[in-house]
């Protein structure tokens, strides 16, 4: 009871989000990794041309996310109080920014087909 | 009122858990449960709130043949932590309602009607429907009763109208007294906070409702048209000496007029004006807005009952007479109090109510098996102190007054912060419901 235990991180989720969406959200998580495990083996690499269009939509991500807590809470940046606040800010815009990064190097490399190889 | 999982519901370990990421989680997957106990037991539960419903879910997984029946009329569970919110127009009354049977197991037998009459020395309970339930083990978990004719002039019909607000008395009220924030908040006027001088729900919430009063008004710029008044029922604004600080230094920074020793026993809704007893003698003051918060007591089934307290200072209120930490009665071993009708000195919350009740469980559990427990109960509660809109301290607390915040070093307990906020308007509710299905 007073130990984090999986099951109990679960539930929470699971009544934070519903059941049907978050286990939704999991195999969407789950699926996108697998693709992105497919491609990088499928091309035996990371492609640099692929990587850095991604990671120019990581700033779209960060702002996204940022913009998604405070747009589904009652609550904005004059509400920023202490530097946990700020962290927590970062925290979440680095979620966006990772998030979106990966989506997009996968969308790349599966509707894209597999990279020439130069080397 | 995690109001108060009031997210203190989430522990510090919980917390760094969620920092380390899913892996972390899955390496901190607990090991299965021990095999049920076989029983033949019959339990009884009295009230079908966050206490009793919590437990109910808790004693199912844990027991093998209890006969477990659970004793409430009550067709709406009301999640009351979001009454606050409700009251500060943040979310619809709906909110907080959902259905007592969605929340309960299968297995057990929900009898709809009050119970009427607890006799512990023959191990039993009558219903209002005249139904005998004879127990082995009893869990009361009765919540309290809102006793607003105990202030002369004040019925529920009046909430909503010139001026009278009421944000404890359910999620329509709530909304009502929102409207009735809302409408003062436009031209300002006099704001007038009280709490009453018995034991009560969150006594976070009538602070709480202050400081989102003067949010509002500084909002619309109304704020140097609105006087606010404070009136203490206490030499203190709150119990724990290290927080009335803070909340007094925050009062004075606002601009709070706060009287003390203040309690009100009347109110004139036609003239706007509460009385209150005073140290010396009756005091009147005038309002434009209030949020009135009326005496709490037990309810009269556990009032006249064998089961309160018959001495000390709520021996006139009725909580029932338990061992502050193992939540058993000190005189009948087999009845145990859980949630706002256990007589213990602390914390009215759904947060006391998470942390006490898996201590009933091992302890009625260990009982039947015919052993003993150490699960104790230390007192802890907590409550998300909302200082404005978009931000809260989320304070905690034990029987000793000591702070035993759940990220020492990260939130700090004193400190308005926006990650408070969102624990108390994103994670509380979903911690509270995890709670009531015995997942959390």
């Amino acid at each position: 009871m007073k130990e984090l235990t999986f099951g109990m991180l679960l539930a929470v989720f699971e009544e934070m989000f519903g059941p049907l969406l978050f286990w939704l959200m999991v195999a969407a998580a789950a699926l996108i990794t697998l693709a992105f495990v497919y491609v990088v083996i499928r091309d035996r690499s990371l492609e640099s041309t692929r990587l850095v269009r991604a990671e120019l939509l990581a700033p779209v991500g960060a702002i996204a996310a940022i913009l998604f807590v405070q747009f589904i809470t009652n609550s904005g940046f004059k509400d920023i109080g202490g530097p946990i606040d700020v962290i927590a800010l970062i925290l979440i815009g680095v979620a966006g920014a990772v998030g979106l990064t990966f989506l997009a190097y996968v969308a790349q490399a599966v509707l894209g087909g597999k990279a020439k190889r130069t080397g | 009122m995690f109001d108060t999982i009031q997210s203190g519901l989430i522990d510090r370990r919980k917390f760094l858990a969620f920092a380390a990421g899913s892996t972390a989680l899955v390496a901190a997957a607990p090991a299965a449960r021990a095999a049920k106990v076989k029983t033949s037991a019959r339990i009884v539960i009295l009230g079908a709130g966050a206490a009793g419903t919590a437990l109910a879910n808790r004693l199912v997984d844990r027991l093998d043949g209890a006969r477990i029946t659970l004793v409430d009329p009550r067709k709406q569970h009301l999640y009351q932590p979001g009454f606050t919110l409700i009251a500060a127009g943040l979310k619809p009354a709906s909110y907080s309602v959902s259905d007592t049977g969605h929340w309960l197991p299968g297995g057990i037998d929900w009898i709809q009607e009050a119970a009427a009459e607890i006799d512990p020395e023959a191990k039993k309970v009558v219903t209002s429907g005249g139904r005998t339930l004879e127990y082995d083990y009893l869990v009361v978990a009765a919540g309290l009763s809102l006793d607003y004719g105990a202030i002369e002039g004040m019925s529920l019909d009046l909430i909503g109208t010139n001026g009278i607000g009421s944000v404890y008395a359910g999620p329509d009220y709530a909304a009502k007294t929102w409207q009735e924030m809302d409408r003062f908040t436009d031209k300002g006027g006099v704001a007038l906070f009280t709490r009453p001088a018995t034991e009560m729900k969150c006594a976070g919430a009538p602070l709480k409702y202050t400081f989102l009063t003067d949010d509002y008004a500084v909002r619309k710029g109304t704020r140097g048209k609105t006087k606010i008044v404070y009136a203490a029922h206490a030499k203190a604004l709150f119990s724990v000496p290290i927080v009335n600080e803070k909340v007094r230094m925050l009062f004075g920074e606002r601009g709070f007029d706060v009287v003390h020793d203040h309690v009100m026993t009347a109110i004139d809704s036609g003239r706007k004006i509460a009385t209150f007893n005073t140290p010396d003698g009756p005091k009147e003051i005038g309002y434009d807005f209030t949020n009135v918060i009326p005496p709490m007591k037990a309810p009269d089934v556990v009032r006249n009952s064998p089961l309160p307290w018959t001495t000390g200072p709520w021996s006139d209120q009725g909580w029932v007479e338990v061992d502050r930490h193992s939540m058993r009665h000190v005189r009948y071993p087999e009845v145990f109090a859980v949630g706002d009708i256990a007589g213990v000195p602390k914390g009215k919350t759904a947060a006391s109510v998470k942390w006490q009740v898996p201590v009933v469980e091992e302890q009625l559990v260990a009982q039947i098996e015919g052993k003993t427990s150490d699960a104790r109960y230390d007192g802890y509660t907590s409550c998300p102190l909302i200082t404005r809109v978009g931000r809260a301290m989320l304070i905690e607390f034990d029987y000793k007054d000591n702070l035993t915040p759940s990220f020492p070093g990260v939130i700090a307990p004193l400190e308005e912060l926006w990650v408070s906020w969102l624990m108390k308007e994103i994670a509380l509710k979903a911690t509270y419901n995890a709670m009531l299905r015995g997942r959390a």
